[in-house]
């Protein structure tokens, strides 16, 4: 899959955003005043800026109030509007605990909630998906919860969660990876389901029907990187649970912790750059090509 | 509305003969011409005449060399379009309802001043059938020439989809195959008809009927009896001349 950074950079800094707002909705770290608006502030800035981001990669950005309406389907008008609860319903909560120093329970969570569902709708925007193997399976939710939650942790400064939190998601992580690695060929699907043609012996992809590349080639078929895909497997597993876990066991420190949270975002990003690199689609069958 | 119908009155569709798909291509440019300037925004190319040429196209003929395990490799031109599925996960990704399924005929089709654009459909479908257009930024697929089907201002030999009419093999028809006692549907049965990734749980309406076995001819010759070999060993006159020019 051709990994756009328009959905990167939203996938990553949203999750992130809503794994803040998660545990602002918890009530952890139980901030009031100035330093819960700070607290708000940078959650809202990564969950819209995020959310804002993925709106550059639509070809009609300016009828995406349409996607509000297919929720009984849609998992992505269903995240539309889990963003969007999540988002009202932490303002409101926000403006309690900034301006008038009350802490509303119950709205903060289910603003929690919402945040944790925004997060899950995403994933299931993939994970729906049977055309990509790779990202078909119950992992791709595990993996995109626990990183927002354990990132979430980060950035609200639980010490003890946060490193609990990344050692999980840095497990799932790498089992999202071994599993993943074996789901295309565990699919079914090959050139021959694909043709049906297997029973007449083995089948080769002789002629493409275009001498150019095409929108299916461009989206689906993505196949630069993928031979550095180990070094990058393991730089982005390193900076996104190993680092920040050893940063955050040695005694506390404001720049050790900024840095752990640094490192942590360059490794999810990485780590969703390989999500779209490495996911193959079972179109690339009719091509020949993964 | 992006819900599947529970079932169709119809379900529209085609049938692929790969036995005599000659692969000439006539059915992707027919294809283009008729829905480039009809339902929908046209068909756009980018760089159509330069070093990098692409387009958008809502039919295209790959083709397939298939290798039997004994005798000679088969070459097997296969046109693909969208299959109309009966689960068409392509309509339940849709966020806006812009990509729904008929309920009178089963026909694919997509809303494009609801198309947002975001791919996701194209996504959701495992056989490419969906092409963004890269000039209009809406998602573009074959729409079984609705727009021919049931026009009366066509001649009624007109009334099918651009490539059936087009094809000038025959290896393309038209039909309800929901309708069990339809051509179509009969030519599915006969033949063996198939569906392409069943595995993919997408349950698609156009189906494909498979090469039939090739014609093999027996070891046999009309002229065998009257070519009795000679004999293997030269006897008499001839034998001694083998045996003496063998000595010199």
């Amino acid at each position: 899959m051709h990994p756009a950074p328009s959905v990167i950079f939203f996938s990553t800094f949203s999750g992130l955003g809503f794994g803040l707002l998660f545990w602002l909705g918890l009530g952890i770290p139980g901030v009031t005043g100035f330093s819960a608006f700070a607290f708000f502030t940078i959650a809202y800035l990564l969950a819209v800026g995020g959310l804002i981001s993925s709106t550059f990669h639509l070809g009609h950005p300016e009828r995406a109030l349409k996607a509000f309406t297919q929720w009984r389907s849609s998992w992505l008008s269903r995240e539309g509007w889990c963003a969007v609860l999540a988002l009202v319903i932490l303002a409101v909560y926000g403006i309690g605990l900034v301006f008038f120093d009350s802490r509303w329970t119950v709205l903060g969570l289910i603003g929690a909630l919402f945040a944790l569902g925004t997060v899950f709708t995403t994933s299931m925007i993939y994970a729906q998906l049977k055309t990509v193997p790779r990202w078909n399976m119950p992992l791709t939710p595990a993996n995109f919860l626990s990183l927002s939650i354990a990132g979430g942790a980060l950035l609200a400064g639980q010490v003890t969660w946060a490193i609990g939190l990344l050692i999980v998601s840095g497990i799932i992580q790498a089992a999202t990876w071994v599993m993943g690695d074996k789901a295309f060929g565990n699919s079914g699907s090959d050139l021959a389901s694909a043709t049906q043609l297997g029973h007449i012996g083995t089948p080769r992809a002789f002629e493409p029907p275009h001498t150019g590349t095409n929108y299916l080639l461009r989206e689906f078929v993505h196949v630069i990187g993928r031979k550095h895909a180990q070094k990058l497997r393991l730089i982005a597993i390193s900076l996104m649970a190993v680092l920040p876990v050893v940063l955050l066991l040695l005694p506390f420190n404001h720049l050790l912790a900024v840095v752990a949270v640094l490192a942590h975002v360059a490794g999810v990003l990485a780590a969703r750059w390989l999500f779209f690199a490495e996911a193959e689609h079972v179109v690339g069958l009719y091509y020949g090509k993964r | 509305m992006t819900t599947l119908p529970q079932q169709t009155d119809k379900k529209l569709g085609l049938v692929i003969d790969l036995d005599t798909c000659v692969g000439c291509h006539a059915c992707v440019i027919s294809c283009k011409g008729w829905n480039t300037e009809n339902y929908g925004a046209p068909l756009s190319d980018q760089d159509p005449y330069g070093a990098d040429p692409s387009g958008t196209f809502l039919n295209r003929v790959h083709s397939y060399e298939i290798q039997p395990a004994e005798g000679h490799a088969q070459l097997i031109h296969f046109p693909k379009s969208c299959l109309h599925c009966e689960d068409a996960p392509c309509v339940t990704v849709c966020p806006t309802g812009a990509s729904y399924k008929r309920v009178e005929d089963g026909i694919v089709l997509v809303n494009e001043s609801d198309c947002i654009g975001c791919g996701l459909c194209a996504w959701a479908c495992p056989y490419g059938a969906r092409e963004m257009d890269q000039e209009e930024k809406v998602m573009k697929k074959c729409t079984l020439c609705v727009d021919r089907i049931y026009n009366e201002n066509l001649p009624e030999v007109d009334r099918v989809p651009s490539c059936v009419r087009t094809c000038p093999a025959g290896a393309r028809h038209f039909g309800d195959l929901g309708d069990p006692d339809s051509t179509v549907s009969q030519l599915v049965a006969e033949r063996g008809g198939v569906d392409l990734m069943p595995e993919q749980g997408t349950k698609p309406v156009n189906k494909y009927l498979p090469p039939r076995p090739k014609d093999a001819l027996p070891e046999f010759d009309v002229l065998a009896p009257f070519l009795e070999p000679v004999a293997q060993e030269p006897k008499g006159f001839l034998g001694w001349l083998d045996k003496t020019l063998e000595k010199l």
